[in-house]
């Protein structure tokens, strides 16, 4: 079963300009790992030195931050909606 | 401050009735009448019900503080002049550029090399001769911040960088002051209204930035002019919302746009009741330095020095073994390319440092020598064991330096 994640434009350099990304997964977690897998760069971006998602990025199942959720163990399904929404700033210290 | 000042200021500092209508603890005395002229200008607004007198007078009563006279903060300018807000305060420390003119559209070609805030307020004076500008020719800081802001019912956030924004989000929370906010990168922006009563703020969303130099900034990463015009009209509809009252305010609901697809997303945000700001415990409770809070504090040191464009064509001339890397994106190469340069988009860079040469000089080149920078940090602690050295700003510096074409973008 796989289940497209929507890779917003800042990370778009990390996964060959790809926007969604398909994956198999049961939960944020393993989709992000698998992503990470598929696309070794974007590790250090998502992740910090002890493994945990960095805390400029948020991830939102079908609109609702997965912080509200169960976190990385918040349950995916094929056709939810999966963004990876980072924050963003624009000038020049971003 | 007049009477009516003051009280819109208390009621909207309580917080009162965001979403009913900010003013609406004032008595329909205390607020300004309008002048025939005005009554004419408006008229669009007063045949509005949700608008009407009432939410005229409010408008005319009301002080916003926009942050940044750029891509967002010029649209969002434009229409709160056009609206009638009494009094707008514009920050701002920079000077136009033409490079701004693609999206700045409150400022026009005869004000190249005019302080952004003086351009902006003859614009925004044109528009409209009745209301107030008040123009900030500061770059925000802890120091003055608070001063300013105090001075203002609600804070616009048009700003460019994380250390400002953080600054932003902080004394809105602390000042009790909806901090409308909005975000741009590219083709993609962000936009909500941060500070409200019993919604979240930024640090609730992202309790820290990204480290420096993990996406490039809008000067080397570029941006559609008319994002941002969308992103802060955007904003500039909230503003006028949460004075006029009434409204349905974009408040724990994060805007996503994609002006690439034209999709629009909305997503939930909440409240963080552990956020350091404005969670149950607050931890932080004045300014910080926020210079230092994103990465900003040490001067960014590249480990083996910088190198002047003279120096690498004097050093390429005596076929030194030097191995240039260009870490610039694809389409960026086409616009300008540096002949024998090895390319490695940044986003590749300690994945693929087994292929540079430790015994050889690396050179690594952008744009203006800033994104490379960042790429020699993160190789340098990588542990990439050879010599690096950053091109002192980057193509821009060459081009000029060898003659012929000037760097095209």
């Amino acid at each position: 079963m796989s289940i497209a994640l929507k890779i917003p434009t800042a990370l778009r350099g990390f996964t060959d300009g790809l926007n969604q990304v398909e994956l198999e997964g049961d939960t944020v977690g393993e989709l992000l790992k698998k992503l990470i897998e598929k696309y070794p760069d974007l590790t250090t971006h998502l992740y910090d030195e002890e493994g945990l998602l960095r805390s400029f990025v948020n991830v939102f199942v079908d609109g609702t931050n997965v912080k509200s959720l169960e976190g990385q163990q918040t349950p995916v399904k094929e056709g939810q909606s999966i963004m990876l929404v980072p924050a963003i700033a624009g000038g020049n210290f971003g | 401050m007049s009477g009516h000042e003051r009280s819109l200021s208390q009621s909207l500092g309580q917080g009162q009735g965001l979403g009913l209508g900010l003013g609406q603890g004032l008595a329909e005395r205390d607020l300004p009448e309008l002048t025939g002229e005005e009554i004419s200008r408006y008229s669009r607004h007063l045949l509005l019900s949700e608008v009407g007198l009432i939410g005229q007078r409010k408008l005319k009563a009301a002080r916003v503080l926009v942050v940044g006279t750029g891509g967002l903060g010029a649209p969002l300018a434009l229409y709160l002049a056009a609206a009638g807000v009494g009094k707008i305060g514009l920050v701002d420390f920079d000077f136009v550029e033409a490079s701004n003119l693609q999206r700045q559209i409150i400022h026009s070609t005869r004000d190249i090399d005019r302080p952004k805030v003086a351009s902006a307020q003859d614009r925004l004076k044109g528009l409209n001769p009745d209301i107030e500008i008040v123009t900030h020719n500061v770059k925000l800081s802890s120091k003055n911040a608070e001063n300013i802001f105090s001075k203002y019912d609600l804070v616009a956030d048009g700003t460019d960088n994380y250390p400002t924004r953080y600054l932003i989000n902080d004394l809105c929370v602390f000042q009790k002051k909806a901090n409308v906010y909005a975000s741009i990168f590219q083709f993609e922006g962000q936009a909500t209204v941060f500070g409200a009563p019993g919604g979240p703020c930024y640090r609730c969303l992202y309790p820290s930035p990204p480290p420096p130099g993990l996406v490039p900034s809008c000067g080397e990463g570029g941006v559609m002019g008319v994002l941002p015009g969308i992103l802060g009209c955007v904003q500039a509809a909230e503003v006028i919302k949460l004075i006029v009252g009434g409204a349905e305010p974009l408040v724990k609901r994060l805007l996503i746009f994609d002006a690439w697809r034209m999709i629009f997303n909305e997503l939930k945000i909440e409240k963080d009741p552990n956020c350091p700001v404005c969670g149950q415990n607050p931890t932080i409770t004045e300014p910080i330095d926020y210079e230092e809070f994103c990465g900003l504090g040490e001067k960014i040191q590249d480990p083996a020095g910088p190198i002047f464009a003279s120096e690498l064509q004097e050093r390429l001339d005596r076929g030194e073994r030097i191995q240039v890397i260009d870490i610039r994106e694809p389409h960026e190469r086409t616009l300008y390319a540096f002949p024998g340069a090895k390319v490695v988009p940044f986003g590749q860079l300690v994945r693929r440092m087994d292929e540079f040469n430790p015994e050889a000089d690396l050179v690594f080149i952008c744009k203006i020598g800033q994104r490379s920078l960042f790429a020699i940090r993160a190789l340098h602690r990588a542990g990439y064991p050879g010599r690096m050295l950053n091109l002192q700003d980057g193509l821009a510096a060459w081009a000029k330096l060898i003659g012929g074409p000037q760097l095209p973008y």
